[in-house]
């Protein structure tokens, strides 16, 4: 008789039925979007905060000092420690490989250069554009083009096995050489593949393919630095303390953290007789910013959980507050308050189940639709997700009814036939 | 109560001036005051929405302006450079300050290589180290140096011209200078291999000017291109460019936290009015019964439009406007507990929450008396 109850509830309250299993849907889907999108925010934030550049750099361990000013070297090319360029993959097979977003590394050498009108002595900066390289199956590119977002080269990137170059803006305008011109560099002639603005040192200079800044400095296979460019965790007071200090549970747990300095350590690890260091600059602000977006849009999702289970309750309330004839009849025809309670809670408990799983799939396309239009990327929806939603929908239908389903209840049966609310 | 004897007399003058509004308005006050439950339930809803809407949009609104401000400790997002390497004006430095107003720092800045007592080349900077703090806030750093012959030493500068942190001697065209470690100054940059001395002293020193201003321009893409060129004019000999790492990708990832705001803002708002509009139209529904009995007293279709849309109305403005008190309490209290910082109350947000509010307790009175308006009293008094 219950089951029947329940059963012809829904078969002949249809119009109403929809609307309050309406009303869940689309508070479960907005609920399942935003947490979707809030927990994953911290990862897209962080992937955005990439394009301030590296955040790592790995120097020679006995590195001596650089001579810099505006970002013209006044040492002499040849001094000085080097990096060798075949280690380099060796950065992709460290503990938090995945992290590395990408990694550029840098050859500064002092060159004469020559046009048909003139000469002088230049920085060429050795670096990768965007070259493929091979770790067991893995591919991966690495380069300036993904470590150095900003830098826009009018023309086109040289490849990484060709000889072309690019021109530093006010180089260029100095120069007056445009894409396409020939340009000698320590004698040798060279192709210009396109002019170079990054807003900094290097638009007074030559930018070319590692290669080539090897071959004019005379050491094959010879790198100064490498920027890289990882995705990291705030600091916090675990992150700054130092790992020879540490007993062995607290170092793995350091070790297995994505700190900004548990990857140096394993950078250093990984490249024989190498450096690595946080650049501050870049490092120590994104914890800040990180940690401030996704604060904020914790407290926006806390918000919008609030308003999706307030707009559940009222659709519920309302949908039994309508039924107080029914309730009348019932109670008239001698249902004790017990069962017409259960019978209102089973029908709600029906109703989030319902409701809860299509607005669960309604709310991961909506935040597929938002990591899509916003971040232009998959934003991952843990599966864990679905029996907490789940839970979340039942409770806020249960919560929504009870006061709703109290007052019916109690309701005097003569007052609720005759019509008299 | 007292009045009561009098009553006839007295309430007919009373009423003699203004016969129809009063009816009018008693109805409008009974018809709340009577069923306090489903029109504060109806209330509850609109005021929460409106809450929801003031935070949201003023949160919107006003994240710019707060994540700004965490982007500033970036550093410098505008250098000024003498062209080609050449020192700047003398007035440089006050123009600068004069032309990008208070809120944004200037800092000078003059390099020269020096030798060491070991005949090594080494870059030492001048500048106003108190500035200095201020702009480069990341910049690690053991004691910042305060009286006069204190450096401060980059940690790999620092290996090279004391090692041990001994004072260390310094010469610059045939001038010496004797040194103590102030501080030791670490950032992973080209910054370690330098050192840092107050610009008087280096001056004092070198007779080097300033050769570079870094500047933190507060404010938008805009606001910062503005002052960009403003400069240009200010300083003609000079070159004057954006840090574009920092300005890019600053106007990157502010963009993409506003777009996932505002994707935010319009769910839960969204959300807001769709259970405004259950909660309202199911408290309209519900008094088709005084409906039908105003009808059947020969009331005519435009006034009790009229009595339904004003009381929608009225909800929708004291909801609204009760609800926008609680926002903006919403929104200090996020922006306080986030960003450590008050956010400002926007009343450019009322003209919006208060038309939206209006507009939706219209819809959701509309929509229950278009369909009562063609049932018949009498079925609706049965109960039918």
């Amino acid at each position: 008789m219950f089951l029947r109850l329940v059963y012809e509830s829904f078969r002949r309250q249809k119009r109403r039925k929809v609307l309050a299993g309406v009303a869940i849907t689309l508070g479960v889907a907005v609920a399942t979007a935003m947490i979707a999108v809030a927990t994953d925010i911290g990862d897209k934030i962080n992937r955005e905060l990439r394009s301030y550049g590296a955040n790592l750099v790995v120097t020679p361990q006995e590195d001596t000092l650089d001579v810099e000013i505006g970002g013209i070297n006044l040492k002499p090319p040849s001094d000085g420690a080097f990096l060798n360029e075949a280690d380099l993959p060796r950065i992709r097979g460290t503990f938090w490989a995945h992290n590395i977003t990408g990694f550029a590394p840098m050859l500064p050498v002092t060159t004469t250069l020559t046009t048909s009108a003139s000469s002088r002595d230049v920085t060429l900066l050795g670096t990768y554009f965007s070259k493929e390289l091979k770790l067991g199956k893995e591919d991966f590119v690495a380069g300036v083009r993904t470590t150095n977002p900003w830098w826009k080269v009018q023309g086109r990137w040289p490849d990484d096995t060709s000889s072309d170059v690019l021109v530093g803006e006010r180089l260029a305008s100095s120069l007056q050489v445009r894409p396409g011109d020939q340009i000698g560099l320590a004698g040798q002639s060279h192709r210009i593949g396109g002019i170079l603005s990054t807003g900094g040192a290097e638009d007074g200079q030559v930018v070319a393919p590692l290669a080539v800044a090897q071959q004019i400095l005379g050491k094959p296979g010879a790198v100064r630095r490498i920027y890289v460019s990882a995705l990291t965790k705030p600091e916090d007071a675990l992150a700054r303390r130092d790992p020879k200090t540490m007993n062995p549970e607290i170092y793995d747990r350091w070790y297995c953290s994505p700190y900004v300095q548990s990857i140096a350590y394993q950078l250093q690890e990984a490249i024989p007789h190498s450096h690595a260091e946080q650049i501050r600059q870049v490092a120590q602000n994104e914890g800040t910013v990180l940690s401030r977006i996704k604060g904020l849009m914790l407290l926006v999702t806390l918000a919008a959980l609030f308003a999706s289970a307030l707009a559940v309750s009222a659709a519920m309330a309302t949908a039994i507050f309508e039924r107080r004839g029914e309730v009348g009849l019932m109670k008239a025809l001698g249902g004790g308050n017990a069962s017409i309670a259960a019978l209102f809670f089973t029908e709600a408990v029906f109703l989030a189940v319902l409701g809860g799983t299509a607005g669960y799939f309604a709310g991961i396309a909506l935040a597929h639709q938002i990591g899509q239009t916003i971040f232009n990327s998959q934003i991952t929806i843990q599966p864990v997700l679905f029996p907490i939603i789940l839970a979340i929908a039942v409770v806020v239908t249960f919560a929504g009814s009870a006061a709703a389903i109290r007052r019916a209840v109690l309701f005097d049966p003569v007052f609720a036939l005759r019509g008299e609310a | 109560m007292s009045s009561l004897p009098h009553y006839p007399t007295q309430v007919a003058n009373r009423r003699s001036g203004r016969p129809h509004t009063s009816m009018f308005l008693r109805m409008l006050v009974r018809a709340a005051v009577l069923r306090r439950g489903r029109a504060a339930s109806a209330l509850l809803a609109m005021v929460v929405a409106a809450a929801v809407a003031t935070t949201m949009l003023t949160l919107y609104a006003d994240v710019q302006a707060k994540l700004r401000k965490e982007f500033r400790s970036y550093g410098a997002n505008v250098v000024v450079m003498g062209k080609d390497g050449t020192a700047l004006p003398a007035d440089a430095l006050p123009t600068v300050q004069s032309t990008v107003g208070a809120q944004s720092i200037a800092v000078p800045f003059a390099y020269i290589v020096a030798r060491t007592a070991d005949g090594q080349s080494v870059v030492v900077a001048g500048t106003d180290l108190a500035l200095v703090r201020k702009l480069n806030s990341w910049w690690s750093v053991t004691a910042w140096p305060a009286e006069n012959g204190a450096a401060l030493v980059g940690t790999r500068a620092g290996t090279v011209v004391s090692p041990g942190g001994k004072p260390f001697e310094l010469s610059f065209q045939g001038q010496a200078i004797r040194l103590a470690t102030g501080g030791i100054l670490q950032t992973g940059a080209a910054e370690d291999s330098r050192i840092y001395l107050n610009l008087p002293e280096f001056e004092a020193w070198t007779g080097v000017q300033p050769s570079t201003i870094e500047i933190a321009v507060n404010g938008s893409t805009e606001e910062v291109n503005a002052a960009i060129q403003r400069l240009a004019r200010q300083l003609p000999t000079a070159e004057v460019r954006p840090v574009r790492q920092i300005v890019e990708a600053e106007a990157r990832v502010l963009g993409k936290t506003r777009a996932a705001l505002l994707a935010a803002a319009a769910l839960i708002i969204l959300t807001a009015a769709l259970c405004v509009l259950a909660t309202l139209m199911g408290w309209v529904f519900d008094r088709r019964r005084d409906f039908a009995i105003m009808k059947a007293l020969g009331a005519s279709e435009r006034l009790l439009n009229g009595f339904f849309a004003t009381e929608a109305a009225a909800l929708g403005v004291v909801g609204a406007l009760l609800g926008f008190v609680i926002g903006i309490g919403l929104a200090a209290w996020i922006g306080r507990v986030n960003f450590h910082d008050s956010v400002v109350p926007r009343i450019s947000v009322l003209p919006i929450v208060l038309a939206g509010g209006v507009a939706v307790a219209l819809l959701s009175a509309a929509l229950p008396i278009g369909l009562l308006r063609r049932v018949e009293p009498a079925i609706i008094l049965r109960g039918e």
